[in-house]
């Protein structure tokens, strides 16, 4: 067995050789399963408090405040004491909430953004499940939580929620448009849709690179389209504080409002994930042509770390955003998406045609 | 791992809320009081129905947004072949783009896409 940090392929094939091989087929089947299940699991739980610290010290920074800094060593063990502070709350049923639709809507909301992460590629052999039909498969899921929204807003028989949740609809549906269409540019650049193919694509240069203008345009709209599609500010309509109190999830408590709260930071890093795949080169390390020492330096780190770095970076971007901008309001919100996104879009999909047809990509 | 393994990632997801839910409506105390399960508003008593008639804008865009959305569902496939086919595919798509431009002009003048 070789455990090759730059590839888990043959790490992967031998943990599965080995299992099946000691073991009836049965039982090496769920054994693996929980493997993948429980680290899955792990990492989802990690990465989800380490973006809600993350995002409280930024925003803290940016305004000139230092932030939690009590629970542990510059407060990093503060948002494990939230968790376990809401895990020990009370849960308070709501008078002629539907019971039904109101349990159901957080399971939504975590299996949308939990089963979007299957199809990362987090680095060699390091996915879960890799599709031909990768990226459109993440579309597809991570775009089911915008349900589990609106049955939250819908079920708590509470007038803020309803509107919260209304807004967040029309939000959603329609920023999920520019989301997709410029996947569908890189996808034109990249010829394939499986994840790891398109990670693969980019090995002499990636595509923020190669894609000339319009892969810069796209990445440019899917920024501002995937802040809006996770209901982050400043397109955070759903949760206005200043007008909706906390919009959907108002009439949430304990743990519930925390897997709301979770699947939001999720859905962030799934985006900001999916930007660093198709945009800046998945785990491909930075080369620069003729740059022979440079080079293998940068292949010295280890592929997990390229992409996380990209990811967080993408992610920072997107706090950034949240602590800068104003809120804008949803007449403002839905004509920057139709009357200006979409048709740049299609326009944009166009001229990437014509960049691959011409042979003008590098 | 093979496509199946989906249904994995379906069961953890539902385990980790379930479980969270059970735990949480077990271990907590509790305590009863009639004006704690009111619906918020302002701190007053909640006023009429809250299921009432909506906005038609938020069903507008949402019929708009499925044209849209079938739409890049039909973009995807051609995305994918457009570098192997080439001219031809490109054509094909310009008479496709034409005929979603003339949709959202003509919804643009309509006025569909402003929020009133």
């Amino acid at each position: 067995m070789t455990f090759n940090i730059y590839d888990f392929t043959s790490f992967n094939q031998w943990i599965d050789k080995t299992l099946y091989d000691n073991l009836p087929s049965f039982w090496a089947l769920i054994i693996e399963m929980t493997l993948i299940g429980v680290a899955f699991l792990l990492f989802y739980a990690v990465i989800g408090l380490f973006l809600v610290y993350a995002e409280r010290k930024v925003c803290a920074f940016i305004q000139n405040r230092v932030g939690p800094n009590r629970v542990g060593p510059y407060g990093i063990f503060q948002t494990i004491a939230d968790f376990i502070k809401l895990l020990m709350k009370e849960i308070i049923p709501i008078n002629n909430a539907d019971k039904f639709l109101f349990n159901l809507a957080p399971f939504i909301v975590i299996i949308a953004s939990f089963m979007a992460i299957a199809a990362i590629p987090f680095g060699k052999g390091l996915h879960a499940i890799d599709f031909n039909i990768g990226i459109f498969y993440v579309m597809a899921v991570s775009s089911l939580g915008v349900v589990g929204i609106l049955l939250a807003g819908w079920s708590s028989n509470n007038k803020y929620s309803l509107i919260g949740a209304m807004r967040s609809g029309a939000q959603i549906v329609s920023y999920e448009l520019s989301v997709g269409l410029s996947m569908v540019t890189m996808v034109i650049l990249a010829g394939s849709m499986q994840l790891s193919e398109i990670v693969e694509a980019q090995r002499n240069g990636w595509f923020i690179f190669t894609g000339h203008i319009p892969a810069f345009i796209a990445f440019v709209i899917f920024l501002i389209a995937s802040t809006a599609e996770t209901n982050r500010g400043p397109f955070d309509l759903a949760e206005a504080e200043s007008e909706l109190t906390a919009g959907f999830h108002t009439e949430y408590s304990g743990i519930k409002f925390a897997f709301f709260f979770l699947a939001e930071y999720m859905n962030m890093f799934i985006v900001a994930s999916i930007a660093a795949t198709i945009f800046w080169g998945g785990w491909m390390p930075l080369h620069i042509g003729g740059w022979v020492g440079f080079n293998h330096a940068m292949d010295f780190i280890p592929p997990f770390f390229w992409y996380m770095g990209k990811t967080l970076i993408v992610i920072f971007l997107m706090m950034w955003f949240k602590w800068t901008f104003p809120r804008l309001r949803i007449d403002q919100l839905l004509k920057l998406e139709w009357k200006y996104l979409l048709p740049i879009n299609l326009f944009n999909i166009i001229l990437m045609a014509l960049v691959v047809l011409m042979g003008w990509h590098f | 791992m093979s496509s199946e393994s989906l249904i994995l990632f379906f069961i953890v997801a539902v385990v980790l809320v379930g479980g969270a839910l059970i735990f949480s409506s077990l271990v907590p105390a509790k305590s009863f009081n009639p004006a704690k399960s009111e619906p918020y508003e302002c701190g007053i008593p909640t006023q009429g129905k809250t299921w009432l008639q909506f906005n038609v804008g938020y069903y507008l865009f949402a019929i708009l947004f499925l044209v849209f959305d079938v739409e890049t569902v039909f973009l995807f496939p051609w995305a994918v072949i457009m570098k192997t086919v080439g001219m031809a595919a490109f054509i094909e798509i310009m008479i496709f783009f034409l005929i979603l431009g003339l949709g959202l002009l003509y919804a643009w003048k309509k006025h569909a896409l402003i929020w009133e």
